[in-house]
């Protein structure tokens, strides 16, 4: 029992280690694939290819002045960040990054826990992220910050919707929410979901975006008319509580896309590990693409994409599917 | 005393923690933020107690969305804190404020008494069946034996999307009659 | 069956220990100077004018009610398609009945406009 404690110990403290830097070096990654795009360099003078410039980006952010406006509330303006920062960490819990594996003579599983609602714990978590943006909007004592925060958390939880029913479709080719059982069923590439659930795939990561407030949804940032959004008047770590917790939840939607549609951990020759980290790096990519790409959306159109378009098209899906799944029961 | 022990105990003090600060607190938003504590921590103990799938259907649906619209109500109407919500009751209203409570703790107790307890629990931890509460039992349950509550579910929601419109929108509609004053609003109440 | 959330609330434990210990890290380390009017809220560099006390309009009341009719429908949905394959046709033609019963609801809203943003 003890060896099972320190054994899953050990594994939460890694994956937390292991997003963690990954959240700190997709900002260099995004710094740089933006800057290719648009025919500059990006970060280059700390450390080679500016390796060094998450680290130092760290330090500044740690040593910055801790500025707290007069006119907010002191606790919730001190709560917000926490609460944005901790359920980004929280999806990866059902998220299986590799196969069972043995460690030193320790027989490993390559999941945190293998909940039977794993599913289900994704759309939990997703739920709360809510409260992070409404907290900050509400206390700052901004108008930015309240128009912000009110903003972005209607575009979440509208899009939330769609997110949710966009799930439905592969639970009812895989009859489970478990996550390690959706990936056992995609041991080839031709049985990855993302083939037998196109529009799920594009309904999800388009949702995706919506959540995790990216270009071209990024109403919370949306500088040219809200400055900072809800986070105008965060500085230093708080500030980078956010900005964490964005990047978490980014890897998080990657993570989750890649299990549910992709195959997660599964793929021929190289490790599982590896795979996983390919495909979760694919879809930080998309993210970040889009961003180079798109132009921002107007609010108006945002919140009328994704109640006119997206939901209507996410419940289509589902039906559409669950007909199929009953045409062809017992065949399948 | 096992680690599941602990648990519940401190599950269940939160829960009933995050309740009673819930009525204390003056700022809104802060009881909002209790209330969402104490679901939390009673999804804790519904898991604790088999039921798996009820204990995220409470964080789904009770602390992800409708405390959600309990936030966005507080905003609506700006209370910054309970003194918003204009001056305390006149002493008569106190007293019944009083007297409901007294009356509803009694009726409280009452009802726990007289719940009929399984004689026998296996336990605060045991399963009454095997894959007791779990998703698939629940569901299979809920479109075999309870189809037409569903269904009737269904209707109440009907329900409550069109009683949500007709307020908002009339609201929406008097807005716009005021800025223009023009026959706008009576057009759009045909469309 | 909760042995599965151990590993989940020691994750809980550490992810809200560094939630907290990166803003006792701000509070710490930060250098802090009372100057000015830094201390304002932030408004293009004007001087502050009015309140944040507007109340926020009734649309976001309208979209926060819908999110949790519709959610529920997304909540029902989720468990049919977990056993839809054991249910048959028949579950089939009862979750059918309840996105109907639930799609006449959105097609309302539509109507009168509800969820367009204007």
């Amino acid at each position: 029992m003890l060896e099972v404690i320190i054994i899953s110990s050990i594994k939460v403290l890694t994956v937390v280690i292991v997003v963690l830097t990954c959240c700190a070096y997709s900002t260099l990654l995004e710094r740089k694939l933006v800057a290719y795009m648009q025919h500059r360099l990006g970060p280059i003078y700390a450390g080679p290819w500016g390796l060094l410039q998450p680290i130092a980006d760290a330090i500044k952010l740690m040593f910055k002045e801790d500025l707290v406006p007069d006119r907010v509330e002191r606790t919730l303006y001190t709560l917000a960040p926490i609460l944005s920062f901790v359920p980004s960490l929280l999806v990866f819990a059902v998220v299986p990054f590799s196969s069972d594996f043995t460690l030193f003579g320790y027989d490993v599983t390559g999941v945190i826990s293998d909940l039977n609602i794993g599913v289900l714990w994704v759309f939990m978590i997703t739920g709360f992220g809510v409260y992070g943006v409404v907290l900050a909007g509400w206390s700052s004592g901004s108008k930015w910050s309240l128009l912000g925060g009110i903003r972005s958390s209607a575009q979440m939880i509208s899009y939330e919707l769609s997110y949710g029913l966009s799930i439905v479709g592969v639970i009812l080719l895989a009859n489970t929410l478990s996550m390690t059982e959706i990936v056992g069923q995609q041991d080839s590439i031709f049985s990855w979901y993302i083939f037998r659930q196109p529009l799920g795939f594009i309904l999800f990561f388009t949702c995706a975006v919506a959540e995790t407030n990216r270009a071209p949804f990024d109403m919370a940032e949306a500088e040219s008319e809200l400055v900072g959004g809800y986070h105008t008047e965060y500085s230093s770590m708080r500030f980078a509580s956010f900005f964490v917790g964005e990047y978490a939840n980014m890897l998080a939607a990657s993570a989750v896309a890649a299990t549910l549609f992709l195959g997660g951990w599964q793929g021929p020759l190289l490790p599982p590990i590896v795979w996983m980290m390919l495909k979760v790096f694919f879809g930080m990519f998309i993210f970040i693409w889009l961003r180079g790409t798109l132009p921002r959306f107007r609010y108006d159109q945002l919140m009328n994409f994704g109640w006119k378009v997206l939901f209507p098209l996410a419940l289509l899906n589902t039906m559409v599917t669950g007909l199929i799944v009953m045409l062809t029961n017992g065949t399948n | 005393m096992n680690l599941d022990t602990v648990i519940f105990f401190a599950a269940a003090v939160v829960a009933v923690f995050g309740a009673t600060m819930m009525i204390a607190q003056k700022n809104p938003i802060a009881s909002a933020l209790y209330l969402i504590l104490s679901l939390v921590a009673q999804a804790i103990l519904y898991v604790q107690l088999g039921g798996l799938f009820l204990g995220s259907i409470l964080i789904v649906v009770y602390a992800g969305a409708i405390m959600v619209l309990f936030l966005f109500v507080i905003m609506l109407l700006n209370l910054r804190s309970s003194d918003d919500l204009g001056p305390p009751p006149p002493a008569l209203g106190r007293f019944t404020k009083y007297a409901f409570g007294i009356l509803l703790s009694v009726e409280l107790i009452v009802i726990v008494k007289a719940a009929r307890m399984p004689s026998k629990a296996t336990g605060v931890l045991g399963f009454p069946v095997e894959d007791f509460g779990s998703v698939k039992a629940v569901s299979t349950q809920m479109f075999t034996t309870y189809v037409y509550p569903l269904e009737l579910t269904g209707i109440l929601m009907l329900i409550a999307v069109v009683g949500a419109v007709v307020i908002a929108k009339k609201e929406n509609n008097a807005q716009v009659s005021d800025d223009s004053g023009s026959d706008r609003p009576a057009k759009k109440q045909v469309s | 069956m909760f042995e599965d959330f151990y590993p989940i609330l020691f994750l809980v434990a550490l992810a809200t220990f560094l939630g907290v210990a990166l803003t006792v890290m701000s509070i710490i380390l930060g250098r802090r100077t009372k100057l000015g009017k830094k201390f304002d809220p932030y408004e293009c560099g004007m001087e502050p004018v009015g309140t944040t006390k507007d109340p926020v309009p009734v649309h976001f009341f309208m979209i926060a009610i819908s999110f949790i009719l519709f959610d529920l429908e997304v909540i029902f949905l989720l468990p049919w398609a977990v056993v839809a394959r054991d249910l048959g046709w028949f579950g089939f033609g009862a979750i059918s009945i309840f996105v109907v019963i639930i799609l006449v609801g959105y097609v309302y809203e539509l109507g009168r406009g509800a969820l367009t943003w204007e």
